[in-house]
């Protein structure tokens, strides 16, 4: 670099601040995990959890709930980072959902999420009593979250209470907490969604092929494309099957997660169809469109 | 973002490799309730095009069911985010939003109007490099304005853009303008020295000098709010600032490697610096920085790293690492303007976390000088501090840490006040300079010590600490069980009102903050008695959880027994030995516990008394009984 100091752009700040959240936290946490949902926002925390903490690895533990109706290819690529990073991968699913046969197709998406990825995550948290969970959530995604704290405090019964949050000065974060209750982290609260595919794009980091386009069967399903995963899609929507070039904007659950049509099939193609076809990036979930408000209702609750 | 939305379309590269070397701006706006401030924001966001078409049709729907801008868009629902302020229609909480243009990105926290939230936009101002004020072109500077700049540039804030909106509604009058700005101005050259103040005449409903000049203030020849945004030059101060890093983490993977890891808040350092790490004042050389993974030769404030030292120098999370040429002050006793943010007052002689940088410690307020009155900047006697309050306090802490005054870096001057049993963050504080007599106190070190005294006596010097109502036994009991102890040939003292409160403390009275007081003085002369080998009886009412607290955790583990006298509220009347409780609810005491004040009963003593079931001298049987099981009585 020789003697002169070159400016920080936007990404080199987000970078700084979300490695000193990630240090800080851990450092006065006794059970820190995180939360991998395999998606770009989970595959940028990794990334910069790997930096962080360089040369050592992060010291925690990387969690995945699985509702068993991810897609295999998410499943895949979730596996080979484990083992490619060498952290430990704790894999959680509810046990009693499954034992019920709860899916979306049969159930619905609301009873469904409730079941299989709220009241899973709880699970998870209680059974190894983790104090501290980093979360891939960003301000920009939705109203509620915009005004959640990076270090978000939440009661023993999992519970959020929007009108009672501590103040967060400067850098300082208080995760001081009690027995049995825990603190949600989020240390990408300050990137938007661009700031995630600008820096995906810079380092290089790897992410689920399904964010590419390409040639993928999909059926219309509740007035959303979905693809044919495997075959607990409905037999008589199966059969209405057609192949499509579509990739994914965001990733859940396959039945969940609508597909956009779409030919990009580069970073650079993803962003620029991003910038210019203006959706905002959660539409495609069913979940938020229930009813105004309901991401908050839902985080009350203990979603993530 | 007409060239933008070009270049996006032709040249996605071209556009990704401009819009990756954007700097960053991050500001607050504030305000009065209704000043427009969600109005403005929306306006910019939708200005700038971050609002995506889903979201507009949202907006528009949502505009005509709950909208005050009849079939217009209410651009304030954009960022109204939790149900009950959509549903109050005004905003509690910070937001954070964010947008870009061509040459900057933008964070904004967009914080609360109300009084009771000033707390929140102190909590966005902390990050804040600049800071708009809203005002109301109606109604002029009012006291929450004064208020909001007060509290922005206390907070190191040295930008302020005086954003006089609702020009449409005075006819975008040039006289309404120059009346607002000078009187503002003559107001800020109270604040701290060195604010650049830009106004500019708005309407963020209709638009007017937001993103471009409009032509319906031709008077008006500063530039527009974006225009300024945009090139107002982000503070290089802390550049030029001396190398600081606060120790975050040590990186200790293997036996050949030892980092320390941590976010640089000033300067710059390089591979070859020498530097100094505080408390312990060791001198060493930086050998490596690592940015992530990759090895640099100079990083600079702002930047997450990882340094490593040509010798092995004893470093731990919160020490702070410095410039050798430069380094920070170290000390125990500060000066510094306290923000309180609790419903719970701030009680001198209370004592609190406090965390700075990385370090935690123990801080205890000393004394409140005097509080700023926020409208007027007037200083105002004041023993405690209430929320939304600011005061010039004395602290100290209960070890020795690295420090800069506030003013010269914001990250190694600022700290949090934490309550020690909610775990709440009660209060912010930042520090103006350390008192010269904390080198000065050193703790006298004995021979005969506190083991030589109870060794002497035969017994385990404890506190016995009885709380519980007036009249509901205490002294009674305590007289019972040093007479007992007597008779066993065992050292005792008693404390109580008696021969406390006509001595050592007759100069307190009954307020909170006395009573904090009183607790505080009745501890330190029961520690001492634990220290000169004593079985101590305290027999006060301390109605107070957090000062049975302190005084628990001012002797060792093991050696503070709480014992809860517990007589119900109606029986104690009811006896009211000393007529107390008649002349209380006459009106005739003030602040009588039970009465008008409050009593926190303990949650886990380690005795409790029903003095509805047992005498007094029953009591003190069963507290013999509790000590000599654990072998207190030699």
């Amino acid at each position: 670099m020789g003697g002169t100091l070159k400016n920080l752009t936007h990404l080199d700040r987000l970078e700084a601040e979300s490695m000193h959240i990630m240090r800080e936290v851990v450092a006065d946490a006794e059970r820190p995990v995180m939360l991998y949902s395999v998606g770009k926002d989970s595959a940028v925390m990794l990334h910069l959890a790997m930096k962080a903490f360089y040369p050592s690895k992060p010291p925690f533990p990387l969690l995945h709930v699985d509702t068993t109706w991810k897609f295999k290819e998410m499943i895949e690529f979730r596996d080979r980072r484990a083992t490619e990073t060498g952290l430990e991968l704790l894999v959680h699913s509810n046990q009693e959902g499954i034992d019920e046969g709860i899916g979306p197709f049969s159930h619905g998406s609301a009873l469904h999420t409730d079941v299989m990825k709220t009241a899973a995550l709880k699970q998870a948290l209680d059974k190894y009593k983790f104090d501290i969970a980093f979360g891939g959530a960003r301000r920009d995604e939705e109203k509620s979250r915009a005004k959640e704290r990076i270090c978000s405090f939440r009661t023993a019964e999992h519970r959020w209470d929007p009108k009672n949050q501590r103040p967060e000065l400067w850098n300082l974060y208080n995760t001081r907490i009690r027995q049995g209750e825990s603190i949600r982290v989020f240390p990408l609260s300050n990137w938007t969604e661009l700031d995630i595919w600008q820096y995906i794009r810079r380092e290089g980091i790897d992410i689920v092929p399904l964010y590419y386009s390409a040639k993928r069967p999909v059926v219309e399903w509740e007035g959303t494309q979905i693809m044919v995963d495997d075959d607990r899609v409905p037999e008589e929507l199966r059969k209405t099957a057609v192949e499509k070039s579509v990739r994914f904007r965001t990733l859940g659950c396959y039945p969940l997660t609508g597909a956009v049509e779409s030919e990009a099939d580069t970073l650079e193609e993803i962003i620029q169809e991003m910038l210019l076809t203006k959706s905002s990036e959660r539409q495609g979930r069913v979940i938020d469109r229930d009813q105004s408000g309901s991401m908050e209702k839902k985080k009350q609750e203990g979603y993530f | 973002m007409s060239d933008q939305n070009s270049l996006l379309e032709t040249d996605i590269r071209g556009y990704l490799e401009a819009h990756e070397n954007k700097s960053l701006l991050r500001f607050i706006t504030c305000g009065s309730v209704d000043d427009g401030k969600s109005t403005l924001i929306g306006r910019m966001l939708y200005d700038s095009k971050m609002i995506f078409e889903d979201q507009l049709d949202a907006l528009e729907s949502d505009s005509k069911r709950v909208g005050t801008q009849g079939e217009n868009i209410d651009f304030a629902l954009l960022v109204d985010g939790l149900t009950a302020e959509r549903e109050q229609g005004i905003t509690i909480d910070v937001a954070y939003r964010f947008f870009s243009t061509d040459k900057r990105k933008f964070i904004v926290a967009d914080t609360p109007g109300h009084v009771q939230y000033t707390r929140n936009m102190a909590t966005g101002a902390s990050t804040a490099d600049l800071a708009i004020l809203l005002i109301d072109a109606r109604r002029g500077v009012l006291e929450q304005t004064r208020r909001h700049a007060f509290i922005a540039s206390s907070l190191g804030i040295r930008k302020l853009v005086l954003a006089i909106n609702k020009m449409d509604l005075q006819n975008y009058e040039q006289s309404v303008f120059d009346d607002i700005e000078s009187d503002f101005i003559e107001f800020a050259e109270e604040l701290a020295t060195g604010i650049e103040i830009q106004a500019i005449p708005m309407s963020a409903l209709e638009g007017t000098n937001i993103t471009t000049k409009s032509d319906k203030t031709p008077w008006y020849d500063g530039p527009s709010l974006m225009e300024y945004l945009e090139t107002v030059p982000v503070d290089d101060d802390r550049l030029n600032a001396p190398f600081r890093l606060p120790v975050q983490y040590v990186n200790r993977p293997n036996l050949d490697f030892r980092g320390f890891s941590g976010q640089i808040p000033s300067g710059s350092v390089k591979v070859g610096d020498r530097v100094k790490t505080l408390p312990s004042a060791k001198e060493t050389t930086v050998t490596r920085i690592l940015s992530g993974d990759q090895d640099v030769q100079e990083a600079m404030a702002g930047e997450s790293v990882t340094v490593c030292f040509a010798d092995e120098v004893d470093t731990s999370r919160g020490d702070l690492i410095c410039t050798a040429e430069s380094p920070a002050q170290v000390a125990d006793q500060f000066q510094a303007r306290i923000f309180w943010m609790a419903d719970d007052k701030m009680l001198p002689g209370r004592r609190y976390l406090m965390k700075i940088g990385s370090k935690t410690v123990t801080a205890q307020v000393n004394e409140t000088k005097y509080r700023i009155e926020m409208s007027d900047l007037q200083d105002r006697p004041a023993r405690d501090l209430s929320l939304n309050e600011v005061g010039v306090c004395t602290l100290s802490l209960d070890q020795a840490i690295p420090f800069d005054p506030y003013n010269e870096i914001r990250e190694t001057g600022g700290f949090i006040l934490i309550d020690r049993l909610n775990n709440n963050t009660v209060g912010m504080g930042m520090i103006d300079f350390a008192l010269r007599r904390a080198g000065n106190i050193h703790w006298q070190s004995v021979d005969v010590n506190k083991e030589a005294h109870s060794a002497q006596k035969n017994q385990k010097p404890a506190v016995l600490w009885f709380t519980g109502l007036s009249g509901s036994g205490k002294s009674t009991i305590a007289n019972a069980l040093q007479k007992r102890l007597y008779s066993i040939d065992r050292h005792t003292y008693l404390l109580d009102g008696d021969n406390v409160r006509h001595g050592l403390n007759r100069d307190l009275g009954f307020t909170d903050a006395d009573r904090v007081e009183n607790i505080r003085r009745v501890s330190e002369v029961s520690k001492l008695m634990v220290d000169a080998g004593l079985i101590t009886l305290v027999s006060f009412i301390s109605p107070f959880r957090s000062e049975r607290r302190m005084a628990r955790n001012m002797v060792e583990d093991g050696e503070f027994v709480e014992v809860f006298v517990n007589t119900p509220l109606n029986v104690a009347e009811e006896r009211d030995v000393k007529g107390l409780y008649k002349r209380a609810r006459e009106g005739k005491i003030k602040n009588f516990t039970g009465i008008d004040s409050p009593y926190e009963p303990p949650t886990e003593p380690e005795i409790e008394i029903d003095t509805t079931k047992v005498s007094a001298d029953e009591a003190a049987e069963i507290i013999v009984d509790w000590m000599k099981e654990r072998g207190m009585l030699g």
